[in-house]
């Protein structure tokens, strides 16, 4: 037996004594680039952020910045044309279930496999469970979740919001060293939305895992996160990383919420206002 | 100005009403069974029932007014025909043959277009093959093949095997791999995130989720290889020992039992519509329909 059990709970330990976790993913001088048919296109450009144990980082920027690209790139789909991306000190080559992914659109759920099933299959195939194992860790997760009445449900009898808990479900029992999240909630009505957060920061308490987010909300980054990038728009770079950890659901009407979201708004639009302002004065001239 | 948009719209008071529990009256019930007329008629196979009494009987009047044996012999000396035909076993054991060979011929066709489907998920040279195989061959008639196949394999089944095989390999393949195409970008990225790659890939995730339109090929080749299989028994049934359905159905023509061609395209039909509704219909039930993937 090991004389301090903390040492093999790190997770557990960190509320007894305040010390800080380390670094877990590194993303350094990231380009992306995808072709169309005509040209290749750069989606960001010397991209470096850091993500340690426990954090719930968001990666925030208006459409076109690039940031999904950069979310599917650590999660291995696609391999940058620059830089490297490391987990525990190993270089991130192609997929892999230590970094499982929650994506927006509801098709992610096979509709062939049950709620149960679908949060099985991933432990069955990846995790080599047994099946009762696996039957057993999904339920688990699916109590988690507040689904356990729907195991043996098919994904189509479901909402939306209810196939975005199962998908959560599904990526917190595969219980990754990184879980990512592609705007998970954008397709949801603003009500399921603001639950869905709620949910997800009392799940992030609960379970304690570390989260990489990717949002094109302001507000949600602001709530969700404790760390936000701010990446400029097309081709995506670094513009500000920000601490948002000291809001909350309840800060909505806040005043310092407030001024962090016009904060956040002007770092995002400063420079295409100036444009515009440019523009409009070239004009009057 | 009196136009409507230039009025406001009063200010009215606000109010909240605490809710109470639901107390419907009875003529609002939430469900009200369906009279059994209604029931009756949402029963699909009844109102198919009723379809092929009416085409029957239209058979039956036609039959009577030509009223000419060797041209339409009636329902009524179909059926005796049919029945006498299974009854002496000649039909059951020419239905059996005609089955053995266009199982074989099916199977046998399925597997190629699973293989080929596969290498061209796979891979880009075995998607330019399949494109190029399907465009070359699927606009060709198995029976066009029939001459080539009894030059390379002989009289026998090697030659039936051969068209058959040509009839299913191409649209089964086509709906495949369209199917396969057709899996969200999202369920693909889904399986290799839990690091399936290749032929678990394909068998876990691309399979179940194109079945839709699998199915849908399997259907069509079925229909493909039967008509196949019964033509290319007319042609060559002749000369090869013990023949099929469309043997037997050659040989009654020459002979001018025209009750008995009846039979026997009967025969076809009847099979035809058990495999579609037995067979197929079953498969939908319990896996796309039930998955909620087709309606």
């Amino acid at each position: 037996m090991a004389a301090n059990p903390t040492l093999l709970f790190p997770e557990h330990a960190a509320p007894a004594a305040p010390a800080t976790s380390g670094k877990l993913l590194t993303v350094e001088n990231v380009s992306l680039e995808y072709r169309t048919r005509e040209r290749l296109v750069r989606a960001t450009h010397d991209v470096s952020f850091d993500v340690y144990g426990g954090d719930r980082f968001v990666l925030l920027g208006p459409s076109g910045c690039g940031k999904s690209t950069l979310l599917k790139a650590v999660a291995g789909f696609i391999e940058p044309s620059a830089g490297a991306i490391t987990l525990d000190g190993q270089r991130v080559r192609g997929p892999g279930a230590d970094r499982i992914v929650v994506f927006q659109e509801f098709d992610q759920l096979p509709p062939w496999k049950t709620v149960a099933q679908n949060v099985a299959f991933p432990l069955r195939v990846a995790r080599k469970l047994s099946k009762a194992e696996a039957h057993e860790r999904a339920l688990h997760y699916l109590d988690k979740v507040g689904l356990a009445a729907f195991a043996q449900a098919y994904p189509h009898t479901l909402s939306g919001g209810m196939k975005q808990r199962v998908a959560i479900a599904r990526a917190l029992a595969m219980q990754p060293r990184v879980l990512l999240m592609d705007e998970p909630f954008a397709a949801l009505d603003a009500l399921t939305r603001r639950k869905m957060q709620e949910e997800l920061l009392r799940l992030w308490e609960e379970v304690n895992f570390t989260l990489l987010f990717v949002t094109h909300s302001i507000e949600e980054a602001l709530v969700v996160g404790n760390r936000i990038l701010l990446l400029s728009p097309h081709p995506g770079r670094v513009r500000a990383e920000l601490n948002s950890h000291q809001y909350s659901q309840d800060s909505f009407g806040r005043a310092d919420f407030q001024r962090s979201v016009a904060r956040i708004h002007h770092l995002l639009f400063e420079q295409t206002e100036q444009n515009e302002q440019n523009e409009t004065t070239e004009i009057v001239q | 100005m009196s136009t409507p948009a230039t009025l406001w719209p009063p200010v009215r008071d606000e109010y909240e009403r605490p809710l109470e529990s639901l107390a419907l009256p009875d003529s609002l019930a939430p469900e009200a069974p369906l009279s059994p007329a209604t029931r009756l008629f949402a029963q699909g196979w009844l109102r198919k029932t009723l379809i092929a009494l009416v085409l029957i009987g239209a058979w039956e009047v036609a039959a009577r007014i030509i009223d000419n044996d060797l041209l339409l012999p009636t329902f009524g000396a179909t059926f005796s025909a049919f029945v006498q035909g299974v009854w002496s076993g000649e039909l059951l054991v020419k239905t059996a043959v005609s089955l053995s060979v266009l199982l074989r011929g099916y199977l046998l066709g399925a597997a190629l277009a699973f293989v080929l489907t596969s290498l061209a998920v796979s891979t880009r040279v075995g998607r330019d093959l399949l494109s190029m195989l399907t465009a070359m061959f699927n606009p060709l008639p198995s029976i066009a093949l029939l001459p080539l196949a009894l030059l390379w394999f002989g009289l026998g089944t090697g030659s039936l095997l051969f068209v058959l095989v040509h009839s299913v390999l191409w649209p089964l393949a086509l709906n495949t791999y369209s199917g396969f195409q057709a899996v969200p970008a999202t369920l693909r990225m889904t399986g290799r995130n839990y690091g399936l790659t290749g032929m678990r890939h394909v068998l876990l995730i691309l399979v179940p989720a194109a079945l839709p339109s699998i199915l849908a090929g399997l259907r069509v080749g079925w229909a493909f290889a039967w008509r196949t299989l019964i033509a290319a028994e007319l042609v060559f049934g002749a000369s090869s020992g013990s023949g099929g359905l469309g043997w037997y159905i050659f040989q009654n023509r020459n002979e001018l039992y025209t009750d008995r061609v009846f039979a026997g395209l009967a025969a076809v039909i009847v099979i035809g519509l058990l495999v579609e509704h037995l067979v197929f219909d079953t498969l939908e039930r319990v896996t796309v329909r039930r998955w909620g993937v087709q309606q």
